[in-house]
């Protein structure tokens, strides 16, 4: 017998004022097509609120310049509101040091850096790497890339038809040639949290470490990395409040020191000479040239607003979305949920019968409902499910009980269009 | 305002649930795969062509409605028609479909307007024109085309290859 279904939340979570919440996001006043926007793409990109623009507005407007460089008081201000960003993002993570906060350009430039300063130091011909199959193609395509150039191979962790991961497979493929564990923390598929403690708990007893793929667990979970004890976590801004283009990973500043930098150039030196370079220590090492300095700092102020909320009733306010909406599709006839773990967090996805994903979304939007159609970067879970892609619709803490109705109801009416 | 409900007609919606010419020919003188790997969009032409005249073109796979609506609606257009006429019409279907068609000049798409509204939904321009773009690489003895890439029907030169 399968568990109930139950989307994670943390106990006694004081509930959200959304009305309010929602007066902070100016897009969510848009109409699509003459109906009121309803944004369930979240999962892809998420929405900015107005106190994040505002930040941003003024850092360009009265303290932007570059930042670890000149003397002068412009400079000194970028320099010291951009590591109160580094500052703001190790409390955010409860990392133990402000070193173990690198900015990125998002996860997909985290886990590449991981790659490359940690991977091809590290692995060699007929090592091993276990990723899983819920994994989005940034964290399949740059070990792919790796195993090619060492001769290294792939090992991947199956799920079950609900979309979880077989973790007696996983203690399997654990050995004496596993040199890296990639795991994301949430399926941006399917939406399944993974027992990442438990994974990480298990790769330590074979001194292998883990990355975490937090793309779509750092907007939605409580995240704490030294109570999950992985050795990296990279998510990106965008998904949580912040703008484009900026991302974290963070590591553990003993295996930081190990790597190789991953990209060469101004502000990872210490001195260079054409015959020699020193390499900054960490992390400004892994922060080459200059760096999204006013993206930096808005995901600064997207932390404090979502701190300010509460990670815990973020993800309570979510997971009562979750549930509903998981609720009124399984009683629609002719609509199947792809994804039923018994953990999940903030996606839901679904296929209607006899209608293409791509039909489902474009009559959608013809309702002002905004949700993801397609493979969503995630194609060996559309092959472990046997359908070509999906129709994604994923939440955020914006979102509100009557959204969910509107997906619900445009969901019926292209039943009706379709016959 | 792009009003899909509008492209998503009767005669759209009949040809995605009875598809025409659906399989393929067991005596094909050409064939192609199309693909559109951003939603896994696949399509298999199998043609068949006498002289300088497309005698058949079946087709079968898996596609959103448009693009199946589309092929469907093609393989009975371009029946009977030489190789000539026959790219012109994926000429003119692509310059409609892209909103490019000159409504000064005749043309010679007919009921094939039905898809004219598509021109209107960017994203969704590729899944009509993908079984136009690979009946030209079927005719030109190319075997698969794709969406993406140097095969983007977008982009690629079509007519006169």
């Amino acid at each position: 017998m399968n568990a109930p279904f139950a989307a994670v939340r943390p106990e006694r979570a004081p509930a959200l004022d959304v009305e309010r919440i929602r007066a902070d996001f100016p897009i969510l006043k848009l109409k699509v097509n003459g109906k009121p926007l309803v944004f369930l793409d979240n999962a892809a990109s998420s929405q900015m609120p107005q106190p994040v623009i505002d930040r941003w507005v003024r850092y360009q407007a009265t303290q932007h310049a570059n930042i670890h460089r000149a003397v002068h008081y412009l400079s000194e201000t970028a320099t010291a509101e951009y590591e109160a960003a580094r500052r703001r993002t190790r409390v955010f993570l409860n990392a133990r040091e402000e070193r173990e906060i690198i900015f990125t350009s998002g996860t997909t430039d985290g886990i590449n850096l991981v790659m490359q300063g940690y991977g091809r130091k590290f692995v060699g011909a007929d090592d091993e790497i276990i990723l899983t199959t819920l994994e989005h193609h940034s964290n399949i395509v740059p070990w792919q890339m790796l195993a090619q150039e060492k001769g290294a191979k792939l090992r991947v962790v199956p799920v079950n038809d609900r979309g979880e991961l077989l973790l007696e497979e996983y203690r399997k493929l654990l050995g004496p040639r596993t040199r890296l564990v990639g795991v994301t923390h949430v399926s941006n598929a399917l939406g399944t949290v993974n027992p990442v403690g438990e994974m990480i708990a298990l790769a330590h007893e074979h001194g292998v470490p883990v990355l975490i793929d937090g793309a779509q667990a750092a907007p939605h979970l409580k995240v704490d990395v030294r109570e999950l004890d992985c050795d990296f976590y990279a998510f990106s801004g965008h998904k949580m409040c912040g703008p484009t283009g900026i991302g974290v990973l963070y590591g553990k500043a003993a295996l930081l020191e190990k790597m190789q930098p991953f990209k060469g150039g101004g502000d990872m030196i210490l001195s260079v000479t054409f015959e020699k370079t020193t390499y900054n220590v960490i992390p400004h090492k892994f922060e080459a040239g200059t760096p999204p300095i006013s993206q930096a700092i808005a995901l600064g102020a997207a932390i404090d607003y979502l701190s300010a909320i509460g990670m815990e009733r973020v993800c309570a306010h979510e997971g009562d979305l979750l549930d509903y909406a998981t609720d009124q599709v399984n009683r629609m006839p002719g609509v199947r949920i792809i994804g039923t773990a018994g953990k999940k967090a903030a996606v839901l996805s679904f296929a209607v019968e006899g209608v293409h994903p791509h039909d489902v979304g474009t009559l959608l939007n013809e309702e002002g409902v905004a949700i993801r159609t397609g493979h969503h970067c995630a194609q060996p879970v559309m092959q472990r499910f046997k359908v070509p892609a999906t129709s994604r619709a994923s939440f955020a803490f914006y979102n509100t009980m009557d959204e969910v109705d509107a997906l619900v109801a445009a969901i019926r009416k292209v039943q009706k269009i379709f016959g | 305002m792009a009003d899909s409900k509008q492209l998503y007609q009767e005669v759209i919606l009949d040809h995605n649930r009875k598809p025409r010419n659906w399989g393929s020919l067991a005596d094909a003188t050409h064939r192609a795969e199309g693909l559109n790997p951003l939603c896994g969009d696949h399509i298999h032409l199998t043609v068949k062509v006498t002289d300088d005249t497309v005698d058949a073109v079946n087709f079968e796979g898996e596609s959103c409605a448009i693009c199946k609506a589309s092929a469907s609606m093609m393989t009975t257009a371009v029946k009977g028609k030489t190789r000539d006429a026959a790219e012109v019409l994926v000429q003119e279907f692509r310059d409609m479909a892209v909103g490019k068609l000159d409504p000064g000049r005749p043309h010679h798409l007919g009921r094939l307007t039905v898809f004219a509204g598509v021109r209107n939904l960017p994203t969704r321009v590729k899944c009509a024109i993908l079984p136009w773009h690979t009946l030209h690489a079927a005719l030109n003895s190319i075997e698969t085309t794709s969406t993406e890439a140097e095969a983007d029907p977008m982009h690629a030169p079509i007519g006169g290859a």
